[in-house]
């Protein structure tokens, strides 16, 4: 009867469970559905004290608080631009558990373990610490502690081979070794895995950082799931399904949103394609000096000051899109963008935002930087929903994107971004640019929208000129106090 | 070996549930989502907690220890950093 009414709890927490998942489906819903999926994890820990006689409360009782202690700081504290490092860091956190709870199941049964059971501890061995120096790399990247860029070393793929093949070996030797043997080749696993992570987190980076997280996202709770079948635990097990199930999606829709696939990303076996670099970077450098030279003799002709043009169309315009990118948010100029979309819209005009998936440093981190400007999520929408509309627009305002609004993205070939989806904001009648500079983004690819006739580039950053053409737009020097 | 068919069980069913869940949660929360998502795979608790339910070496206390502090820190951070995002996701009050 025991066993039953064990079934019967678990199944209803892991309803309640998807009962709070189902209520993210609306924005309106989802804190409540963030509380629902806490309580139901808070009534599965409760129920594993009320059924089990827990030997040395007192070590898990101390350990709990430390952990909630630095859990509430940490999280009570950063800022939204520090998300995705915080993500990352759970991620490897989650990782850790999960290789250290199967490390002391593996050794404490050393000598009875078999099969299936052990074949998951394993698993979850590897995955588990995999994730953690992965995460690690990938939060350092995001947290800027270490080089965004990617790190490619001589004969990269050749490296990440060897740990493959490495832990594969060690594996499959573990399979039927017992006792003192199997805790020494379970350590030997643990210090491959880390080196793997690292080999694999450390060749992504820049644009590719929201798959990368997302995929780390998936393994935490794969390495959750395979943990679970060592400790015996069907709660673990569902729960970790879960979240691969989630990250995978997540991880899905990252690379469809800039056309690659996961192998390209992470092996970079298109890496060295037709694209070649030395070209484009002499290419761009010529083009820009050529723009530059362009600029200064319109400027020598008639002078118009590129604020009051921008101004004047702003005024004109009777529907506006804004189009904004990391680079808004490194310039915390989010909440300027909220104040004068909401005195646009006094003036009768119609104001959207248009988002593109990979816009921030994790999926859907852009609408969390708007939302904490405060501007109404319904004014946020989706590439897909609202690239159509460009063409119907009078005015697109970019800030501080570059790679997602770049046509080039369309026409070129071979280069990073080619056939990635990009947000149509050239075809608005017209369009104004702050960006920090005509450097592009990212991906290394010149962004051809800055040629456009219909073009206002107005660089420099983007607090400052949005602060600017805030003031030429009301007329009113004091706009802003 | 019944045991070991629920699980298998548990695991198929719970990625395709979780798979139709989740595809329906808009990009607009997708971030808030994974935050989530991180506090529930600290689930893992359970069986750091469970480490303890029989006798431990000092060695296993502090391994055991170590994990329970990393999943507690995902149960608390995730669920409380996921809590201030949806916060701020705010209507305009037209709808």
């Amino acid at each position: 009867m025991q066993f039953r009414l064990d079934l019967l709890f678990d199944l209803a927490i892991i309803l309640v469970l998807f009962l709070g998942i189902q209520k993210f489906r609306k924005p309106k819903s989802a804190r409540k559905g963030n509380l629902t999926a806490a309580t139901a994890l808070s009534a599965a820990i409760i129920l594993l004290f009320l059924w089990n006689d827990i030997v040395k409360l007192h070590v898990v009782f101390v350990a709990l608080l430390i952990g909630a202690t630095l859990g509430w700081i940490v999280s009570a504290r950063i800022n939204m631009l520090q998300i995705p490092a915080m993500v990352g860091l759970q991620n490897g956190a989650g990782g850790m558990a999960s290789f250290l709870v199967s490390f002391i199941e593996l050794s404490r049964y050393s000598d009875s373990i078999t099969g299936v059971v052990k074949f998951s501890g394993m698993t979850s061995l590897i995955i588990g610490a995999a994730t953690l120096s992965g995460s690690l790399i990938a939060s350092g990247k995001l947290a800027n502690k270490i080089k965004q860029t990617p790190v490619i070393w001589p004969k990269h793929n050749w490296i990440f081979g060897a740990f493959v093949v490495l832990i594969i070996i060690t594996a499959s030797f573990t399979l039927n070794k017992t006792s003192t043997s199997l805790i020494v080749a379970a350590i030997i696993l643990v210090v491959l895995s880390i080196g793997l992570g690292v080999v694999f987190s450390i060749r992504v980076g820049g644009a590719d950082m929201p798959v990368l997280i997302s995929f780390l996202n998936s393994t935490t709770g794969l390495a959750a799931a395979f943990c679970g079948v060592i400790v015996g635990n069907r709660l673990l097990i569902a729960c970790g399904a879960t979240v691969a199930a989630s990250g995978s999606i997540l991880t899905h829709v990252m690379c469809k949103a800039m056309n690659r696939n996961l192998l390209n990303i992470f092996v970079g076996f298109e890496a060295k394609s037709e694209y070649d670099w030395t070209e484009v970077l002499a290419d761009e450098s010529k083009a820009l000096s050529e723009s530059a030279d362009e600029r200064s003799v319109a400027q020598s002709g008639e002078p118009p000051d590129p604020f009051e043009k921008a101004a004047k169309i702003t005024q004109n315009a009777e529907s506006i899109i804004f189009v904004p990118g990391y680079g808004m948010a490194l310039a915390q100029a989010q909440f300027l963008v909220n104040k004068i979309s909401r005195y646009l819209e006094k003036q009768d005009k119609q104001v959207r935002f248009a988002i593109h998936p990979v816009a921030g440093r994790m999926p859907g981190h852009m609408n969390v930087l708007l939302a904490e400007a405060e501007i109404p999520y319904e004014k946020l929408f989706d590439m897909k929903y609202i690239n159509s509309d460009f063409k119907d627009t009078d005015l697109a305002i970019v800030i501080g994107a570059s790679d997602v609004v770049n046509p080039a993205a369309k026409k070129a070939k071979g280069t990073p971004i080619s056939g990635m989806p990009i947000l149509n904001a050239h075809e608005a009648k017209n369009v104004i640019v702050c960006n920090l500079d005509e450097r592009p983004g990212y991906s290394g690819v010149r962004n051809s929208l800055y040629k456009n006739k219909n073009a206002i580039l107005l660089f420099g950053d983007a607090k400052e000129t949005l602060k600017k053409l805030f003031v030429h737009i009301s007329g009113n020097e004091k706009i802003l106090e | 070996m019944a045991e070991l068919i629920i699980m298998i069980l548990v695991f198929g069913l719970s990625i395709i549930i979780g798979y139709f869940l989740i595809s329906r949660v808009p990009s607009l929360l997708h971030t808030p989502l994974m935050s989530m998502t991180n506090a529930i795979s600290a689930i893992i608790i359970i069986g750091a907690i469970l480490v303890f339910s029989q006798r431990t070496t000092i060695f296993v206390d502090i391994l055991g220890a170590v994990a329970i502090i990393a999943a507690t820190f995902n149960v608390v951070g995730g669920f409380k950093i996921t809590d201030r995002m949806l916060k701020m996701f705010k209507g305009d009050g037209r709808s």
